[in-house]
């Protein structure tokens, strides 16, 4: 497996999707941002700079999200239904190598995707405080341009790397319609999976406690990877639990990619 | 036409447009929209919306906030008999719910809810329970302690509950020094305008909300106008005195030398000298009507000679 294999895929797929428009979210991204604080300084008794935090992170993740899993779930899927991995299995390219490379692919768009949103929330950010005529007013919890705010873009990025290695895996043995079903599925189970860890309080039975414990540590766990509350209220989110959390989403990434790979070796296209 | 095919083709379209704009408004005008007073909340489980909005709660609890703004902001613009509030703690509730930290939404709650109708809702009750639910979630802020003493103090006139949440929320680290005296006054000279003074000086310095300035200023003023009606009252008393009648209208004061000219409350509207009751108020078109009822005097007090009082 090479790198510079894995690269050129990547960098193809990257190119793909700035030929499909998928940037062009960036554009609606930046004319909500800019209508939502326009508009929310007539109707939020001051708390405007709270609410246009909230509003850019959830879009961001939002934007993501929907990027993730359209995108990722097509990865695979469209080479097959194109018959376009005839010619791509023909050349010296090794099947891991392809899925990996398709993986980080995405993850590349999604990058550069949130880098420009972050700029651009940044910039709206700036301009509202200017307007309100200082950068830290003393009825804001934080300052408008936080740079705490960037703890919680780095954990979307995150969330949307798992959410896509999920899309990718499943988008290597079924269909697009199903593999984006079970995928969105698997999103919001990530975000309830506290209370399968507690499963304790609301039934007796010990094998069905000890089930849910299980699923608790295998499904994927995206809320504690949600800090956007934390940040825009200015509560310390400590170094340590960035640290275990990212450590938490390469780990899960890694098995994901690791099954994709799996299932794809042994996929006959003939 | 084949020749300037975006031509025609912008040109259709903005016809169809008017079109469109035209068949709407003829409509409109022949069967008026149905317009429903009605307002309804269709979720009022805060832990069922918590958990389907998944990681987007925060911008949910947004929503419900200018929705709470919203629904008194429309309540306020009602004739003061027919305003209800009903929706006003759900949305709170709501709203706090799916963002525990969003102080403002609890503050707010804690004055326009105990606030008494027309003004408020009149539910210091509910006021109170949102408060706890803050403290629950938020213990180491001593501010709702502080509100909750002042719903005891202000809207109940309890004074014993309302020293108990001072002193609760002075023992808190990092609580201004201030609080503990709240206690104290509270014990000895509940009803003292001159504490109700400091107190809502203290909201407005809180500067987390110009909302919650511009109330305090508000309240502040009508604190003024209450002691410019004390003086006023002295004077009406002063004309009975001398001319042995009660006098019906600024004039007579005027007449008497008692006053230079109608007096005018401190948002400009001139008093209202009823000539029945020889009662004087703020008029219903002054910005500061209602005046607040005052807490009663605390027992120490009542029985402490009027010199005493600061």
């Amino acid at each position: 497996m090479t790198a510079r294999v894995i690269r050129t895929i990547a960098v193809s797929v990257f190119k793909e999707s700035v030929r499909d428009k998928v940037l062009y979210n960036l554009v609606f991204f930046a004319v909500l941002m800019i209508a939502v604080s326009y508009l929310l300084s007539q109707l939020t008794a001051g708390q405007d700079i709270k609410i246009i935090k909230d509003v850019g992170l959830a879009a961001m993740s939002l934007f993501g999200l929907f990027i993730a899993v359209f995108i990722g779930i097509g990865l695979v899927s469209k080479e097959v239904e194109k018959r376009s991995i005839y010619a791509l299995l023909a050349k010296p390219i090794r099947r891991q190598e392809f899925v990996i490379g398709k993986y980080f692919g995405l993850v590349l768009t999604l990058f550069v995707n949130l880098s420009i949103m972050a700029v651009a929330y940044y910039a709206v950010l700036g301009v509202v405080a200017w307007m309100s005529g200082g950068w830290y007013l003393p009825q804001w919890e934080a300052p408008a341009v936080d740079p705490r705010l960037l703890k919680a873009v780095v954990m979307i990025f995150l969330q949307l790397s798992v959410i896509t290695a999920l899309a990718l895996f499943f988008s290597t043995f079924s269909s697009p319609m199903l593999a984006a079903a079970l995928t969105f599925a698997l999103y919001v189970v990530g975000h309830f999976n506290a209370d399968l860890k507690n499963f304790e309080t609301v039934v007796a039975s010990r094998p069905l406690i000890v089930l849910a414990r299980v699923l608790y540590y295998v499904l994927p766990n995206l809320a504690p990877l949600d800090i956007k509350s934390e940040v825009v209220h200015a509560v310390p989110v400590p170094a340590s639990y960035l640290f275990l959390n990212t450590a938490y989403a390469a780990v899960y990434i890694a098995i994901l990619l690791s099954a994709s790979t799996f299932v794809f070796m042994r996929r006959d296209f003939k | 036409m084949t020749r300037r095919p975006g031509v025609t083709f912008g040109a259709s379209l903005a016809v169809m447009l008017a079109a469109i704009v035209g068949i709407q408004v003829v409509r409109d005008r022949a069967f008026a929209l149905s317009t429903t007073d009605e307002q309804v909340l269709y979720v009022r489980s805060g832990r069922l919306l918590e958990k389907s909005a998944l990681s987007y709660d925060a911008v949910l609890a947004d929503v419900y906030w200018i929705r709470a703004l919203q629904h008194y902001g429309r309540e306020r613009l009602k004739p003061p008999a027919e305003r209800k509030y009903e929706l006003l703690y759900p949305l709170l509730d709501l709203t706090t719910t799916l963002d525990p930290r969003f102080t403002v939404g609890y503050r707010f709650g804690a004055i326009f809810l105990a606030e008494p109708q027309p003004g408020g809702a009149g539910r210091p009750d509910l006021a109170i329970a949102l408060l706890k639910n803050a403290i629950a979630r938020n213990p180491e802020k001593w501010d709702y302690y502080n509100d909750i003493g002042f719903i005891y103090y202000w809207n109940l006139h309890d004074y014993q509950q309302a020293a108990s949440w001072f002193n609760r929320g002075g023992e808190i680290a990092g609580a201004p020094w201030w609080l503990r005296t709240y206690a104290a006054v509270m014990l000895t000279r509940g009803g003292d305008r001159q504490a109700s003074r400091a107190m809502w000086v203290h909201i407005g310095q809180s500067e987390q909300s110009e909302w919650l300035q511009k109330t305090a200023h508000l309240r502040l003023l009508q604190l003024d106008a209450l002691d410019l009606i004390d003086e006023l009252q002295r004077r009406l008393a002063e004309f009975s005195k001398r001319t042995g009648q009660a006098a019906r209208s600024w004039d007579q004061l005027i007449a008497a030398g008692l006053l230079r000219d109608v007096p005018r409350d401190p948002s400009g509207t001139p008093y209202r000298l009823d000539p029945e009751t020889g009662r004087i108020g703020v008029m219903p078109e002054s910005a500061l009507w209602p005046l607040p009822t005052e807490p009663a005097a605390a027992p120490e007090m009542k029985s402490a000679p009027v010199s005493s009082a600061p």
